[in-house]
Parts: C-alpha cells; structure tokens; sequence
C-alpha cells in the first residue's frame, strides 16, 4: 500500500506539474512547429535565476515572476535571430550549448554575489514572499494518504498553483494550437517552403513559436525553483533529456500530452525506485544504485514503448510519432 | 488557341509583350561553374498562358526560383506587376500575387487535406497570435475560406478526401491538391512546375479547362510542362529554355519547328519521343 501511496504523492507532486509545464513549452516547439529546442533545461534556468535575483533584491513578487519570464524571452529571441532562418539542426546545436553556457554561468565564481555560483541560492532566500500569499494553514495538512505543508516549499498551496497553471498553459497550448495561427506553425513543422510559398512570414512565426516555449518553460523552471532550490547543476542536458521523453511518453502536438507524460514519467520512476528498495536486497543493489538503476529501467520500458506506440500514450499515428 | 494579345509579338527569344505583367532582365544563376539560369530578357503577358519548355536541366525550375524569391540570382532584375523582385522574400512574391507550385510536391503530410487547403488562404485574421485568442475575430473568415475550399476540392476530384491527411493521398492527388491550395490565395498570377505530371489523362482534361477559366477570370498563368500536348491545348504562348537560355518563342503550333529548338531537344536528349516534334512541325505545314 506505502508504495502506492508513494506513487500517488509523487503523481501530484508541483515538481511533476513543472515538469509538465516546461513540457508544454517544448510542446509549442517540437509538436506545433517542429523546433528542436534541446535547450528546455535552459530556460528553465533562467526563469529560476530571473525570479530568485529579483525576489533577493527586495522586488515584488509579481515582478519577480515578469522578470524570470521575460530573460526567457531575450533568450530565445538571441537563439532564434541567427538560427531560425537556417535549418531545423541549427537550432538544436545552438540550444544544447546555449543552455550548458545559461548552467556554467550560474556556476561561475564571478556571480557569485547574485547565483550563490554551484551552490546556488537556497529555498529560504526567495520562498518567503510566495509562501505569504497562501491562503491554506501554516502547518501540516493531511487529507486521505497525502500529508504535506500547507504554505511551506512543496505545499498545499504550492501543489495548487502549480496544477492550475498546468491547466491554464494546457488551454493555452488547446486554444492556439486549435486556430489559424496554429495551423501556420503546423504548416511549417510539415514543410517551410511550402509554407512560405503560400505568403506566411515563417521566420516571425517560428520566433513567436520559440518565445512562447520558452516563456512556458522558464514558468515550469519557477514553480521547480519554488518547490526546491536554485541549483545550476539540477538542470543540466538530462533534465531536458527527460522532459523531451516525457513529452514523447505522453504524445506530441497533443493538449494532455505534456501532463500525463509527465505524471506517467516520474510516477513509474518512485514506483520502480520503491519495488526496487523493498525487494531487492541490499548487497545486492546499494541504495545509491537506486537512482541510476530506476533510470535505467524507465529507459527501457520506454524503448519499449517506441517501438509499440510510437506516437506515445495519447498521440495520433498519423499526425506525429517518432 | 492564339490570344490576340500577341497579334503584334515577334516569334522570337526574349519579345517584348504589350502588357507584361512579369518583365525578367539578365538573370544569370551559376552553381559553381555551372551557369543554370542566363536569361537576356523574359515577359510574360498578362492575362494569358504561358508555358515554359525545355529538356531536362533546361534551368526551368531554377529560374522559377529566382522569380519567386526562393533563390537569389547573382544577376539580374525582376518585375511583377510593376514591383522590383530584387530580395523581395518568397512569402511577399506570394502576398503580391505571384503563386506557385513545386515540381517536387510539398504537400503538408500530417495535415488534413481540408487544412492544407485553409492554410493557402490570405487574409485570415486569425493567423495573427494575438487574434488567435479570439475565435469571433476569425470564425466569419474561416467559414469563408472553408466553403472557398469545399468549392475548389469538388473541382479537383479531392472533396471525398477532404478529411484525410495529405500523407496519405497518391503522388498525382497530392500535385492536385498543391495546386488546389495554391489557388486559394486568389492569385493574380500562378507560376505551375510540371502540374500534370502523374495525373491521370481523363482529369487532366477536365483541369485544363480550369486552367483556361483561371484565365477567364483574369488570371495569368505561367506553366512547365513536357507533355506537348496539353501545351498545345491550352497555352497562349510558348517559351523555349535549354542550357539556361530562351531560345525561341511563339504559338504551340510554329514554335516546335525552330530548329533551335528541335536541336536543343534532340542534341540534348535523343531518347525524346520524336513523333511528338514532328506531329508539331506537320501540323505547321498544314
Ligand atoms: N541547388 C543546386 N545546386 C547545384 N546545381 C543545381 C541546383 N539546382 C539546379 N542545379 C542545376 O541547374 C540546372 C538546371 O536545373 P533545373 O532544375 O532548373 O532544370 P529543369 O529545367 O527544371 O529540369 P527538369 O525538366 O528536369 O525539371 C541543372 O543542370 C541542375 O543540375
Ligand atoms: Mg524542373
């Protein structure tokens, strides 16, 4: 039953629904529009970094947010501006090294004073004025098998925000994807020239494409932060690693895509992680094998699922699969 | 088939037309030492057919590039209605009018038909991010473009497939389909490439006579095409290329039987059906 439960907790967990959300973001990129953004993680950063500097510097918290949102926007328009005429591999190079160059940046002893460099800037330094804003009890709150914080990092309240703004960016993604701006982008993830033979200005689309992924992402990178920590090192090539799997779990180019891959993702990875723990003994397999062993095993089930449904769990076969 | 509009042009490389709503000057197009594009000068007239022709590696497909914007010619000035094409972007040649299709199709695979063809619409509001939010702003537009589609899919054999996605039609549905969607930006002028090419000879027909409404209603059309005979059928005009160059023009009936141009033809490919040539150059001697 605990292992259930388990599952359960991390299901609705505020890091899954940031995952979720940065999943959406890539969802703007890779399923309408066909970029390939192997840079998620960075974004992510950014509006991690953006919203904690601000907070730290006394700003309020809307401000704070804006701000997170809007160096995720400048990124993006700096990778796009010289690699979205080019084609689609371009962008992947720049975004994989432009987002190990957001990481190492954080890291840098020079910055130090604003990033707290690779030990990053600790929950308690940026939490407070969100935390203030809940209205839940200031202590634990049990309901049924799920026991958390009312107001305090992974909360009651934070869960809340979270999931609501998974559901606004979901209708977001459901009500553009579905009007003729989509099918523009739709258009161009099948065939640029075609499209620009038909009178679209396919670089201005593909830029507002990236921008609004990206602003998504740095989102999902805030509700993380508010959750856990500013730390340049958890968002490094695997974190978009796993939102590109989860997003491809769940089914491109599709509304609910983005979430139930990212329940399904780190659901099965504590599932995995718990069996493993009370079954397999411990000469065996050493708990910190644990982690890397989960992983690996998630891998395979989805190599295994690539290979059966490769248009993931809701997504349409003849649409997108990869 | 003769257009009166041409009652006055010389049967020449290169002719000046009265009212030439597509002027091309010096264009020259090298891939490294191999110059494709070399063109003196080019109109076409407006409000009528032309059809470009040439063998193989002529430069056809290359200079349509050049003309719509999706190559630049290291030489060269162009006009379309009066506008300068020099660096004007593939999008704007098409916003101004000039359309055209692919030689290699570029359906939308994992689009529905009807999508592709909504997706050849202008002037949708709803295009912009912002308008997106608001369906009343686009919805009226939408149902416009819907029905403009329906009426052209019924035209093109394609209405019972309108539901499906383009990846899944056949190679000459999907030529129709480019050139359906091509036309659903009410184009003053459509440049084709090899339109017919794989479609089947009885629906051929019945396009052909929608090519020549396309004219009716004011629509100038420029066309490659091998098929001889349906440049015979419906072209005003004829343009020859070979090497890069124009090197003769004229009706369908007399251009054939230049013999610039059967050398082109015949030093250039000898496997070409030769029964063709001569039908034309008889036809001329009637
Ligand atoms: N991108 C390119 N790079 C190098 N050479 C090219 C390129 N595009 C075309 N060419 C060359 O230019 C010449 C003209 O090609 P083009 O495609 O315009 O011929 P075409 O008249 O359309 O022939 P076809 O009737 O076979 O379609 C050919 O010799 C071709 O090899
Ligand atoms: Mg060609």
């Amino acid at each position: 039953m605990d292992i259930i439960f388990d599952v359960l907790r991390t299901a609705i967990a505020p890091s899954t629904a940031a995952f979720a959300l940065a999943a959406i973001g890539l969802n703007f990129h890779f399923g309408l529009t066909g970029l390939l953004n192997m840079g998620q993680a960075g974004f992510m950063l950014l509006g991690m970094y953006g919203f904690a500097i601000s907070i730290q510097q006394g700003w309020p918290i809307w401000i704070a947010v804006i701000v997170g949102l809007i160096a995720a926007a400048i990124f993006a328009v700096l990778l796009g501006w010289p690699t979205l005429k080019l084609r689609g591999d371009y962008l992947a190079i720049v975004t994989i090294a432009a987002a190990e160059m957001v990481r190492f940046l954080g890291r840098s002893q020079s910055l130090k004073d604003l990033t707290g460099a690779s030990s990053g800037i600790r929950g308690s330094d940026y939490k407070a004025p969100f935390e203030e804003l809940s209205p839940f009890p200031d202590s634990i709150v049990t309901l049924g098998p799920f026991s958390m914080h009312g107001s305090r990092s992974s909360s009651w309240w934070l869960t809340t925000v979270t999931w609501v703004l998974v559901l606004l960016c979901a209708g977001l993604f459901w009500r553009l994807a579905n009007s003729p701006w989509g099918r523009v982008l739709k258009g161009i993830r099948e065939d640029e020239d075609a499209v620009r033979s038909l009178g679209k200005n396919v670089y201005s689309y593909k830029m507002q494409a990236l921008i609004i992924g990206g602003v998504i992402g740095a989102l999902g990178g805030i509700t993380w932060a508010l959750g856990n920590s500013v730390q340049p090192d958890s968002m490094g090539r695997p974190t978009t690693f796993w939102l590109w799997t989860l997003l491809l779990l769940g089914g491109a180019a599709t509304v609910f895509g983005p979430l139930l891959g990212s329940i399904l993702f780190w659901s099965s990875l504590t599932l995995v992680k718990s069996l493993a723990s009370a079954f397999i003994p411990s000469d065996v397999l050493a708990p910190t094998e644990l982690e890397p062993f989960s992983l690996v095993l998630v891998g395979v089930t989805l190599m295994l699922l690539v290979v059966f449904r490769p248009q993931g769990v809701l997504g349409n076969k003849k649409e997108l699969a990869f | 088939m003769a257009d009166t509009a041409f009652a006055s042009v010389p049967h020449e490389a290169g002719s000046k037309k009265p009212d030439p709503i597509l002027i091309a000057d010096g264009v020259t197009r090298r891939f490294g030492g191999l110059t494709a594009v070399n063109v003196d000068h080019f109109e076409v007239q407006r409000n009528t057919i032309t059809a470009l022709i040439g063998p193989n590696g002529a430069g056809k497909s290359t200079f349509f590039n050049l003309l719509t914007g999706f190559d630049s010619a290291q030489e060269g000035e162009g006009q379309f209605n009066g506008r300068p094409l020099r660096g004007m972007a593939p999008a704007k040649v098409a916003r101004a009018g000039m359309v055209r299709t692919f030689q290699l199709t570029k359906a939308l695979s994992r689009m529905t038909v009807i999508e592709n063809m909504r997706l050849g619409a202008q002037e949708q509001p709803g295009e912009n991010l912002l308008r997106a939010f608001a369906p009343p702003l686009w919805k009226a537009r939408e149902r416009e473009i819907t029905e403009q589609a329906h009426d052209l899919l019924h035209r093109f054999k394609l209405y019972e497939k309108r539901d499906d996605y383009a990846g899944s039609l056949s190679g000459g549905q999907r030529k129709l389909l480019e050139m359906a969607r091509a036309l659903m930006s009410k184009p003053t002028m459509v440049m084709l490439d090899e339109p017919m090419a794989g479609v089947n000879p009885a629906l051929t027909e019945s396009l052909l006579d929608h090519i020549v409404e396309l004219k009716e209603d004011g629509m100038t059309v420029l066309f490659v095409e091998h098929d001889m005979h349906m440049v015979r059928r419906i072209s005003d005009w004829v343009v020859v290329m070979a090497e890069g160059k124009i090197i003769a023009e004229g009706p369908a009936g007399t251009v054939m039987s230049n013999p610039a141009v059967q050398d082109a033809y015949l030093g250039a490919h000898h496997d070409t059906d030769l029964s063709e040539l001569s039908e034309l150059s008889l036809e001329d001697d009637a």
